[in-house]
């Protein structure tokens, strides 16, 4: 047993919105710069659609992720490494700009300069590649809530494995959406396809990252990716991907995308796995087993042995401790309602998903039924076969059965809920009747329901001996607790007296400091100091300008 | 004069190249990449792109054939010299025209795709006129020489002068007789070779050949020092800093 721990991410789709705030935030923070103006570490997908790049789950056509060869070994379905070199020059499987799509803005400098006339001017969209005028036609969610309708949505690979008559059908049935981020996979294949070595999955917490100093713009990783979550900078030559806001992480705060989350839908936390049964259980024969072979690869992490073991491999206690209490452990292996987005592309994901139950629940309600009554929603999972199957494209290589045990969990516990609202008394058959117990139901509406921020993120940060090690001064008061006197802002003796903060410290309490205060610029009950790196425009706080003299004439003031 | 061309101006040009591509190694890993344009435009560079690089491949290894190894090691393996020219030239040639049709169709390509055009900068148009300088003025020199003309042995003085520069002990003397389309390229090739680390060509010494024989799944640690935590008992207080250990940065930039 070789232990090793995984930052994971699972995301609940009954509460996706389709809001896009998670991709904006992603954006704002990694990708607006040029040469990855088209790049969206974090995208959201309506389903059924043909996601962002274009068709990327037809691995026929893309060729990601890893097959299993006639020996029972896995080699990237694009090709083993000596094929890859002998494609070098021009990887025939990679997908052109045209499939994600052509970065643009627009000429809004022509508003303000266009000479008068008679009609008002409009700001031409632009490429942001040639610089040239352009026509706007396709982006990342061109066909965001089914926008395009049959024509778009029937290029959807999963839905084109499902019959016709389902496919027909299947447009009147339901909508969802899929946020996606990079998978941060156990069984990497972009690290596989990688001839520089430049890719590589952190040790410490599994985040996959590429070592920009290291990439020399190969691109075999972009065709590598089945989840298509490598993005080419066409300005830098270098690969990028989702970095899991690793800074962030380190720090024991959640990524961008779980912190802006509108629906508070992602969880995130630790899972302790066997590195030694990775590679085996990512060769199972049958696709559909590889969901529970990747299930079997996790470790309990309440288990003594397990727990020995992972102190043997250096993992630190409170990194046990967190994985103890981690909500992936918990929806994943606990209440069993958590799924992996496409199992069959043998790269084990990390970052899980709870399908949606609300699209059953729906088509209820419009059909006049109860919509909580136990057994009409175990009638309608069972009946609505297309919404089931679809997700089963999406969640267990095809295989229907965990999808239904998943959403009849999700149906049981909301009408064991009723039954608590309504005041009525518990009823311990129902959740008997999916294999749980009624606490592990109020255990798990907790989790998904009332969804507190600190059971949702639960991420130990970085060793401290690193954090320390990155401080401009290793040193931290004793007194610095929370409340205590030494709690940040002023020394004993007034304003900056006594040892100073380390910097990086000072600019992680201005910076919370700032996003939870109310007013703009010197809040009452939080620090006030603000120094040039954390001054957001907002106010003119004391001590960063010189004092204002009223008496200096007007154009004194406006010279800078 | 000989002197200068062949004997001053070849060291400096490869003095250059070490150096260059030293310093290029050392502060600016970042910019070290084949920037490839496939995003912008795939269906010609399909074509353009193999035939180039496999054809200047092929040329490389003739080069080295021709260059390094001594007339008299292949003769002694039973390579009489007609054979040998008649494989050359044979092999050449094609090598030869295989990487000028692929570059012909990279520089077409790079002018006329909006895109690609607007990522080239003025180092890489400098580059490809001073590569495409090299490559034409070769294919010439050899064509004029060995298929127009009545053939010339450059292996009896380009290659022992070329060695002789390896040696240290430089002999520009036997250049003095080499026809000038040789001489050109020649000097048109140090050209390059001092350009080289300062341009997009760096990309051909990261060839990745080490990917054939490395594990498929690449582990790093943040860093290879061990850390304080894990054994470290509560009752110790806080961590403290190694004292001993150098503190070592390692680099892993956003990806």
């Amino acid at each position: 047993m070789r232990v090793m721990a995984q930052m994971s991410m699972v995301m609940n789709l009954d509460k996706c919105i389709g809001c896009h705030t998670c991709s904006v935030t992603c954006k704002q923070a990694w990708t607006n710069r040029s040469g990855v103006e088209y790049a969206w570490f974090n995208n959201v997908e309506s389903r059924p659609g043909q996601g962002y790049p274009r068709t990327y789950q037809d691995q026929e056509k893309w060729q990601g992720g890893w097959v299993r060869t006639r020996t029972g070994r896995l080699k990237p379905r694009s090709g083993g490494r000596l094929k890859k070199l002998m494609t070098i020059f021009a990887n025939p499987k990679m997908p052109a700009m045209a499939d994600y799509y052509e970065p643009w803005t627009y000429d809004y400098e022509h508003l303000i300069n266009a000479p008068a006339g008679d009609d008002t001017p409009v700001a031409r969209p632009k490429s942001l590649l040639t610089g040239k005028d352009t026509k706007v036609t396709w982006s990342a969610n061109w066909d965001d809530s089914l926008a395009g309708g049959n024509e778009i949505a029937a290029g959807d690979p999963v839905l084109r494995k499902l019959s016709d008559q389902v496919r027909q059908e299947y447009e009147k049935a339901f909508l969802f959406f899929l946020p996606r981020i990079c998978e941060h996979c156990l069984n990497p294949s972009c690290v596989a396809s990688c001839p520089s070595g430049a890719i590589y999955k952190r040790e410490e917490d599994g985040i996959v990252l590429v070592d920009q100093d290291r990439c020399k713009g190969w691109r075999m990783c972009v065709t590598g990716c089945p989840y298509k979550k490598i993005y080419f900078n066409h300005r830098t030559g270098k690969a990028e991907k989702c970095t899991f806001c690793f800074p962030r992480i380190e720090i024991g705060q959640p990524t961008i995308c779980s912190e802006t989350c509108v629906g508070r839908l992602r969880y995130l936390g630790l899972m302790l796995y066997d590195a030694d049964r990775v590679g085996k259980a990512a060769a199972v024969k049958d696709e559909r087993a590889l969901f529970d072979a990747q299930k079997s690869t996790f470790l309990d992490p309440h288990d003594p042995a397990v727990i020995a073991a992972a102190r043997e491999a250096g993992i630190a206690d409170d990194w046990i401790t967190a994985a103890q209490r981690s909500p992936i452990w918990d929806l994943i292996m606990r209440f069993e309602v958590a799924l992996p987005l496409h199992p069959e592309y043998r790269t084990m994901p990390m970052v899980w998903y709870i399908p949606p139950l609300s699209p059953v629940v729906d088509v209820l309600r419009d059909t006049g039924h109860d919509g909580e009554e136990l057994g009409n929603l175990f009638g309608a999972v069972d009946a609505l076969r297309i919404p089931v199957d679809y997700l089963a494209g999406l969640f267990t290589a095809g295989d229907p059965e965990p999808v239904t045990a998943v959403l009849q969990r999700l149906a049981a516990m909301r009408v064991h809920q009723r039954r608590i609202n309504l005041g009525e008394d518990r009823d311990e058959s129902i959740a008997a009747a999916v294999g749980m117990t009624g606490q592990q139901m109020d255990d798990m509406y907790r989790l998904l329901a009332i969804a507190k921020y600190e059971e949702r993120y639960v991420i130990p940060a970085a060793h401290a001996e690193d954090a320390h090690r990155l401080e401009a001064q290793g040193s931290e008061c004793s007194l610095n607790f929370e409340g205590g006197p030494g709690m940040g802002g002023s020394g004993p003796f007034g304003e900056a007296s006594g040892t100073p903060a380390p910097v990086s410290v000072e600019n992680f309490h201005i910076q919370r400091d700032r996003q939870t205060a109310d007013t703009s610029a010197a809040p009452v009950d939080k620090e006030s100091r603000v120094n040039l790196l954390s001054w957001d425009g907002r106010g003119r706080p004391d001590g960063l300008f010189p004092p204002r003299d009223d008496s200096a004439s007007a154009d004194d003031r406006d010279r800078p | 004069m000989n002197v200068l061309l062949w004997v001053v101006y070849p060291y400096l040009a490869v003095a250059v190249l070490v150096g260059g591509t030293i310093w290029r190694y050392r502060y600016d890993k970042f910019g070290w990449t084949t920037r490839s344009s496939q995003l912008y435009e795939s269906a010609i560079l399909r074509w353009g792109s193999p035939l180039f690089h496999f054809g200047i491949l092929m040329v490389l290894v003739g080069h080295i054939g021709g260059l390094l190894i001594p007339k008299s090691w292949t003769e002694a393996v039973g390579i009489t010299e007609h054979l040998y020219h008649l494989g050359a030239v044979f092999i050449g040639t094609i090598a030869g025209l295989c990487t000028l049709i692929g570059m012909t169709i990279l520089i077409v390509r790079r002018r006329l795709t909006g895109p690609v055009f607007a990522a080239t900068t003025k180092n890489d148009k400098v580059m490809y006129l001073v590569l495409a300088f090299v490559i034409v003025l070769g294919l010439v020199a050899t064509v004029r020489a060995n298929i127009i003309g009545a053939g010339y042995d450059y292996r009896e003085t380009v290659s022992p002068w070329l060695r002789s520069l390896f040696y240290f002990s430089p002999d520009p003397e036997q250049m003095a007789g080499v026809p000038n389309g040789f001489k050109i390229h020649i000097v048109g090739a140090f050209t390059l070779f001092a350009f080289w680390p300062f341009t997009r060509l760096v990309h051909a010494f990261s060839a990745p050949v080490g990917y054939l024989t490395r594990p498929y799944i690449v582990y790093r640690r943040r860093d290879s020092r061990p850390g304080l935590r894990p054994d470290r008992p509560g009752w110790d207080g806080p961590p403290k800093l190694p004292t001993d250990v150098p503190v070592k940065a390692k680099a892993t930039r956003r990806g």
